[in-house]
């Protein structure tokens, strides 16, 4: 049975320094030996009844971390289990998988795949065996399609082929709204506007109230633009309309108070947005910009100095439209 | 090395960011490790192909590059060229020597232009040397250099179809910064183009959307030319160029013609010297 087959260790087979870890150098040799122990200290918490959540590290992708970055788990209904958020590469799906197979013998049937980022969407490939229903927004067909093999070559170099897996396409897909039905509770899917990317999908559980924004919230981390600044601040409005009271963002603590997590995020959109325009307006160039935008909120995030000049670059381009 | 690994892998982690600042090994071990001797061959031989066996001496004071030592953002790079004002700078080319097409952009200076300082946004698909060379009026070439590190900006794929990429393809804003009378005016120009690269793949149909990009560009106030630019991918989409003109009160035509045939021609009243 599964159960026994999967290793409890989250990237199994470590491997030895290779063209790639050479090419760090010294640099990366000191933290290879981490490579099962900081899976191993992955631990899921039960944010809600039947509800499992791992809390992503607050870190980019390492060829040590398996890019296991985001908040990710999984919800077990009363007939079928259907996973929030699969993961950053095949060896982080795999853990999770296994972290199931651990818990309940109840199929796998649903995997959510909350947008195109690599370290939300590649964690897909450990659940093809299920045969899950793949559920993203409308548009992740069309997004994946554009970045997906470039995404899965950038993670190749960095974790090798066999850990990263392949790009996983929807099966099912929501262009408003859609629901899901475990037995004891149901699912509700919403296709937002363009916001943190071209193709964010939110969910709300009726059994536990809880909402999960996926990357529409932020905690902790800064957050990244990659969609609309100016149709993300509207989403996090419509975010704030659906009633719950607490979350589980995509990155930073697995469960949280929706409405001051909301602030704090709009705080930083709102800071990026109006710094942007105003650097417009007094035609302050991109390449001043970026170090100039939004640096009141520098202490409020973590990882602050390797985003925020790429979210003005982005802010920039859409805002000198307007 | 000089590189933290956290610094050089952040984009893969939450975005197309993975275009952008991310070195990645693979590329990292295509050009980045080359050595000053081998990027110096290679300008040689990129060099020959544009100007032929025309000599070319260094410069520090007839053209400077600015550009970022790391993108941010590979896919938009700005990049600030500044001569002097003197009538002596004819054109200026910018080349990115490990781009896929390293000529990026050539300007060819006209009677109303006011060279100092001159911008643009290009994509760097690797570690890479760039060159600006200015031609002055006596023939002469003279080149500087600086090195910038960022990769994938050709190839990486833009963050929407390439439907919504051609919206309002061929639209254009300028703005102008306030200036005194008879003073160079400061201008922004803003074209709505993707400038596809011809290297960004479509991984369901297997195709790469064809390259499409501004050839021609030029600039007139009245009727006199400002500059004209020959330009090719490595411009990044929507291109902004900001640049100087001596005014004259007429208004300021931008004629500008892409490789697959689009024409646009957009004409744009400066505003009035205030004291």
């Amino acid at each position: 049975m599964a159960v026994t087959a999967v290793q409890p260790r989250a990237f199994p087979g470590h491997r030895a320094p290779s063209r790639r870890s050479a090419l760090f150098g010294g640099l990366c040799l000191c933290c290879l030996p981490t490579l099962g122990r900081a899976a191993e200290s992955f631990a899921m918490e039960e944010v809600g009844p039947g509800i499992f959540m791992r809390k992503g590290l607050i870190a980019d992708a390492t060829p040590e971390n398996a890019d296991a970055i985001a908040n990710i788990g999984f919800i077990i209904g009363k007939n079928s289990v259907l996973v929030t958020e699969s993961g950053g590469s095949l060896a982080d799906g795999a853990w999770l998988r296994g972290e199931i197979v651990k818990r309940t013998q109840k199929p796998i049937t649903h995997v959510v795949l909350t947008h195109v980022h690599p370290d939300h969407a590649f964690g897909a490939g450990a659940f093809l065996q299920d045969k899950p229903v793949f559920i993203g927004h409308a548009k992740l067909t069309e997004a994946l399609s554009a970045r997906g093999e470039f995404y899965r070559k950038r993670l190749i170099d960095l974790l090798g082929e066999e850990q990263t897996g392949p790009v996983v396409y929807p099966t099912m897909t929501v262009a408003d709204t859609a629901e899901v039905d475990l037995g004891d509770r149901r699912l509700t899917f919403t296709a937002h506007g363009p916001a943190h990317t071209t193709s964010d999908l939110s969910m709300i559980d009726s059994g536990s109230g809880l909402l999960f924004p996926a990357d529409l919230l932020f905690v902790t981390r800064i957050p990244s633009l990659d969609g609309s600044l100016r149709g993300w601040l509207k989403e996090t409005e419509r975010l704030k309309a659906m009633g719950a009271s607490r979350a589980v963002p995509g990155h930073g603590p697995v469960s949280v108070d929706l409405a001051p997590a909301l602030a704090d995020l709009t705080g930083y959109l709102t800071a990026l947005r109006d710094g942007t325009r105003a650097a417009i307006a007094k035609d302050v160039p991109i390449e001043k910009a970026v170090d100039s935008v939004a640096r009141d909120q520098r202490d409020k995030w973590a990882l602050f100095d390797t985003y925020n000049g790429r979210n003005v670059t982005v802010a920039y381009q859409e805002l000198e439209w307007e | 090395m000089t590189f933290r690994i956290g610094q050089t892998l952040s984009s893969l982690a939450l975005g197309l960011a993975l275009a952008t600042t991310a070195l990645t090994p693979a590329v990292w071990a295509a050009g980045a490790s080359d050595t000053d001797q081998e990027r110096a061959a290679r300008w040689q031989e990129i060099a020959k192909s544009i100007f032929g066996d025309r000599q070319i001496a260094p410069t520090d004071s007839l053209v400077k590059i600015d550009a970022p030592v790391r993108a941010l953002d590979a896919a938009l790079v700005p990049i600030t060229l500044t001569m002097p004002n003197d009538g002596q700078i004819k054109a200026v080319s910018l080349i990115i020597d490990d781009n896929p097409a390293p000529y990026a952009a050539k300007f060819e200076f006209g009677p109303a232009a006011d060279p100092t300082e001159l911008k643009l946004r290009v994509r760097v698909n690797n570690y890479t040397d760039m060159h600006a060379v200015v031609e002055t009026q006596d023939g002469k070439l003279y080149e500087a250099k600086q090195f910038v590190k960022a990769s994938g900006g050709c190839s990486a794929p833009m963050g929407m179809s390439d439907e919504e990429a051609m919206k309002g393809m061929g639209d254009m804003r300028m703005k102008f910064a306030e200036t005194g009378p008879g003073k160079p005016v400061e201008a922004t120009l803003m074209v709505r183009h993707p400038n596809f690269s011809g290297m960004q793949m479509n991984q369901v149909s297997r195709d790469y959307t064809p390259a499409r990009y501004i050839d021609k560009l030029t600039v007139s106030a009245g009727d006199q030319t400002v500059f004209t630019l020959t330009g090719d991918i490595s411009i990044a989409s929507n291109p902004v160029i900001n640049f100087a003109f001596k005014p004259d009160g007429k208004p300021i035509q931008v004629a500008a013609s892409d490789n697959q045939g689009g024409r646009w021609q957009h004409s744009f009243n400066p505003p009035a010297p205030t004291n």
